[in-house]
């Protein structure tokens, strides 16, 4: 207990500090912090962070910032006051057992409550951008040394990035990497429609503790994208929570490109004759480490989903991949299917994969398939065979890897802009 | 100067020795056809020649146009003008017809010292091409033989060497899995290329491919060695006598 109060004084502290919030919020906010006081940051014996070890953020002295939302949405969108919320907020991802969760809902304030009303069609996306700024040089995350010796601002600047990027434990030892606990709910009403654009970046040295609850009605369409462009000092943690509504459909595409250390949790519960699509693309290098876990659970009959997760890796970089399909007892003629292909560019990459098929139905179909590979040597031959250049081949069957992925995206501006970013990612790689 | 000369050329892969000293010469303006039974090594030697890894050769020289082709990476062995259509085209998902072409193309270009294309002169160069092949033009959108039929792949082969336009084609069973309809396209595409700075090596099993594309000369290899060699009209013995007879008799020689 004693380990776990340690880690969690920093955090009481800043709780403690906040400016007071209505009743019905703090009610939430305390119950939250109880939570995450209790549960303290996991550990590598908790069978859900096996792989995942948190302990450079639990030792990190975060200084807390508040979330600054950039939004673009059409008219048709309503924006709410938290309070207008309330029936909703904190009410999909539990906090209950994820402490991570626990510490956003603990910080819960500046919530993005966005309301899509009953029937109406969004056409354009909406589009939901955090972006962690610089911070002050006087109060950038420094090395001892660089502190000490007198050079220009913008070689001390970069000097920092480029000892703080060997390791993610480098963090570990600053007093101001900042903590942000981004926080959306979205309500969509029965038979409206809606594109969703979360994406995160930053500058420097953070941590990004990210919860999105999405609420879809009946027979309502919503695409979901999340984009995570973190530096490759940061820590991002998310959870996505989606509760879908009876013959709706949902489609979450997981974008995960920066960060040191990152988490997904997607998490979509269905009820009857719902839909969940669940795509992932993950491309890690040097020491980044990602841990994508998503949980499906089917509670009604004729519910359907497909995960497709997709990585590549270079480096010594680790990814995790942990799918979750729950069928339970009502939900027969569930359909569901689970991919996680990953293609691994050097030695000393490592993936963990694991499927968890709980099936409580007995009128059910659900397969799962995992593959780990490298790039294909026939397939290089042809290429080359052809006068393509060896690592020009290389970087086209990397990005033709990623591509089906890709081209489920539905977002022709994102689209456009991943492919750009992959292009340069494996171009820079060939070279 | 023959533009290729393989000398004594023997080859393995893993502990398997297939290529046991293969002799063979091809000039300028030659189709050469290359004949034998199943695990005769035929495959094995155009791989090689192309410079597939897995195959590791382990005596003998390759010369192409006074080079010595064996030292060349597979991408510089192309741009130096070989191109081998393969037995079992690849598939490569996510990569696009065209763009995969267009790159190979560029870059031979670029190592022949002509301006690259853009994707505009590219088109016109292809649509020709295509039309010889009757191959539709969807088909340069799709990615590269993915979901393609056996007869499309093979197609799809032969238009890329008429694309590239290279200086010595070698055709692993490029008729196998076809019908005659079908061959008979891919041999008129064949046809179309023979040039007097043109060579090709055809590798097959049947003869039924060379009354299409009627070979100069005809090898008949044998457990990794030329055993026969001679004009077009072994091709037809051959089909009227099979293999057993033709590689039994060297064999025998060499057991005295």
């Amino acid at each position: 207990m004693s380990a776990v109060a340690e880690q969690t004084g920093a955090w009481l502290e800043h709780f403690t500090n906040q400016p007071p919030a209505p009743a019905w919020l703090q009610t939430l906010r305390d119950a939250a912090f109880a939570r995450f006081a209790a549960l303290g940051f996991p550990n590598t014996h908790n069978e859900e962070w096996r792989f995942t070890n948190v302990s450079a953020i639990a030792r990190t002295a975060f200084t807390p910032s508040a979330p600054d939302a950039l939004l673009v949405y059409p008219e048709s969108v309503k924006k709410l006051a938290p309070a207008e919320a309330e029936a909703h907020l904190a009410r999909h991802a539990a906090f209950d057992r994820n402490a991570f969760v626990a510490l956003n809902t603990a910080f819960l304030g500046n919530v993005t409550v966005l309301e899509i009303p009953r029937g109406v069609v969004v056409e354009q996306p909406i589009e939901i951008t955090y972006e962690v700024p610089e911070l002050p040089v006087a109060q950038a995350l420094l090395p001892a040394v660089s502190r000490l010796v007198s050079t220009p601002v913008r070689e001390r600047d970069t000097e920092s990035k480029a000892s703080v990027g060997r390791s993610a434990d480098a963090a570990g030892t600053s007093a101001c990497a900042t903590v942000t606990h981004p926080r959306i709910l979205i309500l969509v009403g029965a038979n409206a429609q809606c594109t969703i654009v979360e994406t995160y970046k930053g500058t420097g040295t953070y941590f990004t503790n990210a919860v999105t609850e999405i609420v879809v009605g009946d027979r309502a369409v919503v695409d979901h994208y999340k984009v995570q462009q973190e530096t490759v000092n940061a820590f991002h943690i998310a959870t996505l929570e989606a509760t879908i509504g009876r013959s709706a459909a949902f489609a979450s595409h997981s974008i995960s490109l920066g960060g040191a250390l990152v988490r997904n949790d997607v998490n979509a519960t269905l009820s009857e004759g719902s839909d969940a699509t669940l795509n992932g693309l993950y491309i890690v290098n040097g020491t980044q480490h990602v841990d994508n876990h998503t949980m499906i659970d089917h509670t009604m009959p004729h519910g359907t989903s497909h995960e497709l997760y997709k990585g590549i890796l270079d480096g010594k970089a680790h990814a995790v991949f942990n799918g979750k399909i729950i069928v339970r007892k009502d939900a027969q003629k569930t359909d569901s299917k689970q991919t996680n292909k990953n293609l691994v560019l050097s030695d000393d990459a490592v993936v963990d994969t694991k499927p968890e098929l709980q099936i409580f139905a007995d009128d059910v179909r659900c397969t799962h398939g995992a593959t780990i590979g490298q790039l294909d040597g026939e397939a290089l031959f042809y290429l080359q065979s052809r006068g393509i250049g060896k690592s020009q081949a290389r970087s086209l069957l990397t990005y033709a890897f990623a591509q089906d992925v890709v081209d489920r995206i539905k977002v022709q501006s994102l689209r456009d802009s991943l492919e750009r970013i992959l292009f340069e990612k494996f171009h820079e790689h060939a070279e | 100067m023959a533009l290729l000369e393989i000398k004594d050329l023997h080859a393995k892969v893993g502990d398997r020795e297939i290529l046991q000293g293969i002799n063979l010469t091809v000039n300028a303006g030659e189709v050469h056809a290359i004949m034998g039974p199943n695990g005769s090594g035929k495959s094995t030697l155009a791989q090689v020649l192309a410079g597939r890894d897995i195959y590791v050769v382990t005596g003998g020289s390759v010369t192409y146009d006074g080079k010595d082709l064996l030292a060349m990476a597979p991408e510089d062995r192309a741009r130096e003008g070989i191109f081998l259509a393969f037995q079992y085209p690849v598939e490569i998902p996510g990569v696009s017809n065209m763009y995969f072409l267009k790159a190979a193309l560029n870059t031979i270009r670029q190592h022949r010292g002509i301006d690259e294309l853009d994707a505009m002169d590219f088109l016109n160069v292809v649509r020709d091409k295509m039309q010889i092949m009757k191959m539709d033009q969807t088909l340069l959108n799709r990615p590269v033989n993915a979901g393609f039929s056996g007869g499309e792949k093979k197609r799809n082969e032969i238009f890329q060497m008429a694309v590239l336009e290279p200086r010595l084609a070698v055709l692993d069973e490029t008729d196998s899995g076809l019908d005659i309809d079908a061959l008979r396209v891919v041999a008129a595409g064949v046809n179309a290329m023979r040039d007097p700075e043109r060579a090709m090596i055809v590798v097959t099993h049947y003869q039924r491919l060379l009354s299409e594309i009627v070979p100069d000369f005809v090898h008949v290899l044998a457990e990794g060695r030329i055993v026969k060699s001679g004009g077009k009209e072994l091709a037809l013995e051959l089909e009227a006598e099979g293999y057993a007879d033709l590689y039994e008799e060297p064999e025998a020689v060499g057991k005295v």
